[in-house]
């Protein structure tokens, strides 16, 4: 007998989780609004860090009172934590149940497999996205709805009430600075291949100036993005704003 | 030139496989990749050993039949189809890893021969232009832009033969689906059914239990007739319109 010939009925999809790509979908519309807001939040940081205690306390009370009174006060930072909230939902949702195909649609691996176009940010798409996760659930712990004082030098219920005082004391830990640091490095190739793929999966990259333009933009908000972040805890790590 | 092959050997699609290491003496770095298995095989048959099962069929490139990770690139280091792959490609003394392709989708049927109805099943659900047959229309008739024309015809030099799956991490069909949709999409024949087109093939793709796109590039990368990445794109933007 030389071979068999396996021959199959058809098949129907079945799942009710929608198909591969409105998951990806899902996934670019929700990157597409997590891009805006770190971009907005990495300019506040820069705006006001740097002209002292007053001002950056000031500006963090600003953001409360933004749309009053047509919004009450904390309203339109509502709105946006109740928008970003979603979308984490979702991405993660359509992340887990494509990371979930992918294991399926491959049970036996290759003994040998050569990578050779991916990016190297690519790689880390999924453990990467996990990670920031984490970073995420952490950093709001620590900075929005403070429970976790890293370095308050025992003054914690003081410093809950002035973000000037709570970032400063913060980033003067090296270890913490440090973690921020691997997460922006995280955040931005999260972004670089993140950028990219989504303009691709929105339908934006049908020609290939196109797709040479998307691969621009991913990778200068990436840059842009991860360093505008790394900049205030390391200048407050080095002693630039105390 | 002497190599050593460590080829993936399984007798059918439920028995246990394994990597078996040969080693092919005097190889001729002018024969074609086929035809350094072709001896390979005509050794074992000569020692009663069952040979080596790989699909082939035109051997000029052009039908799609042939396959073959060669370690770990689809179709080997260059690009092409393994039957245009030449040993000169290769260097005396060589490892050579030869497995299928592996895909939840293409079942394996026995050593590097694996099904691929399933791209067959893809383009039964939509692949295709529904016409009247009767006289033929004057050609002309029909005025294509020469972009499109271009574009359609790159496309359509898809062959099927499933290395973009192979290659792809998460053994995803989108650039042949990509290639199907915009061969079809660029032309004034295809647009009546665009938009069922590009829904029914999806589902079917996703009934195959193909995995998602990440928009790696690894597919575009493989595939022996360089059809681009950005039909995957389009693909995402026709299904995006269509369900709009």
């Amino acid at each position: 007998m030389a071979t068999s010939t396996v021959s199959k009925p058809p098949r129907v999809r079945t799942g009710k989780q929608g198909s591969t790509i409105f998951l990806k979908t899902l996934m670019a519309v929700t990157g597409v609004i997590f891009v805006l807001y770190v971009i907005a939040h990495m300019y506040g940081n820069l705006y006001k860090l740097f002209d002292g205690h007053a001002a950056f306390n000031e500006y963090s009370e600003h953001l409360r009172t933004i749309g009053e009174p047509m919004l009450p006060r904390h309203g339109l930072l509502t709105i946006i934590e109740v928008v970003l909230g979603i979308s984490v939902v979702l991405h993660v949702y359509s992340a887990v149940v494509l990371w979930k195909r992918a294991k399926a649609a491959r049970p036996q691996r290759y003994a040998v497999k050569k990578s050779i176009a991916r990016s190297f940010s690519s790689r880390w798409m999924r453990w990467g996205g996990a990670f920031l996760l984490l970073f995420v659930i952490w950093h709001l712990l620590e900075f929005t709805n403070p429970k976790i004082n890293v370095g308050d030098g025992g003054n914690g219920a003081a410093i809950k009430h002035d973000p000037y005082m709570l970032v400063v004391h913060s980033f003067n830990v090296w270890w913490l600075t440090l973690i921020y640091v691997l997460a922006m490095i995280a955040l931005g190739m999260h972004l670089r291949h993140g950028i990219w793929s989504a303009a691709q999966t929105l339908g934006f990259t049908s020609t290939v100036r196109a797709r040479t333009i998307a691969n621009i933009v991913a990778v200068v908000v990436a840059l842009v993005v991860a360093v505008g972040f790394v900049i205030p805890p390391l200048a407050i790590a080095f002693g630039g704003i105390k | 030139m002497n190599l050593t092959l460590k080829i993936w050997r399984q007798s059918g699609p439920d028995a246990q496989g394994e990597l078996v290491t040969y080693p092919v003496n005097d190889v001729s770095e002018d024969m074609s990749f086929l035809e350094m298995l072709d001896v390979l095989n005509e050794d074992l048959t000569a020692k009663d050993e069952e040979p080596v099962a790989f699909d082939s069929d035109c051997r000029e490139g052009i039908c799609g039949m042939c396959s073959l990770m060669i370690n770990g690139e689809a179709h080997g280091p260059e690009v092409t189809t393994t039957c245009q792959l030449h040993m000169r490609s290769f260097s005396d003394g060589e490892t050579i890893t030869i497995e299928p392709w592996r895909a939840q989708a293409f079942p394996l049927v026995k050593d590097l021969i694996v099904d691929r109805s399933a791209f067959d099943r893809i383009i039964q659900a939509g692949g295709y232009i529904s016409v009247k047959t009767g006289a033929a229309v004057e050609a002309n008739n029909l005025q294509v832009q020469k972009h499109k024309a271009d574009r359609a015809f790159d496309t359509a030099t898809c062959i099927g033969c499933g290395a973009c799956v192979a290659a792809c991490p998460n053994a995803s069909g989108m650039l042949f689906l990509g290639a199907k949709i915009t061969h079809l999409g660029e032309l004034p024949q295809g647009q009546a059914e665009r938009d069922s087109r590009v829904v029914k093939m999806i589902n079917q793709h996703d009934a195959e239990d193909f995995g998602g796109c990440q928009n790696l590039g690894e597919c575009s990368a493989a595939c022996p007739k360089e059809i681009p990445l950005n039909v995957i794109s389009q693909l995402n933007r026709d299904f995006i319109k269509a369900k709009s």
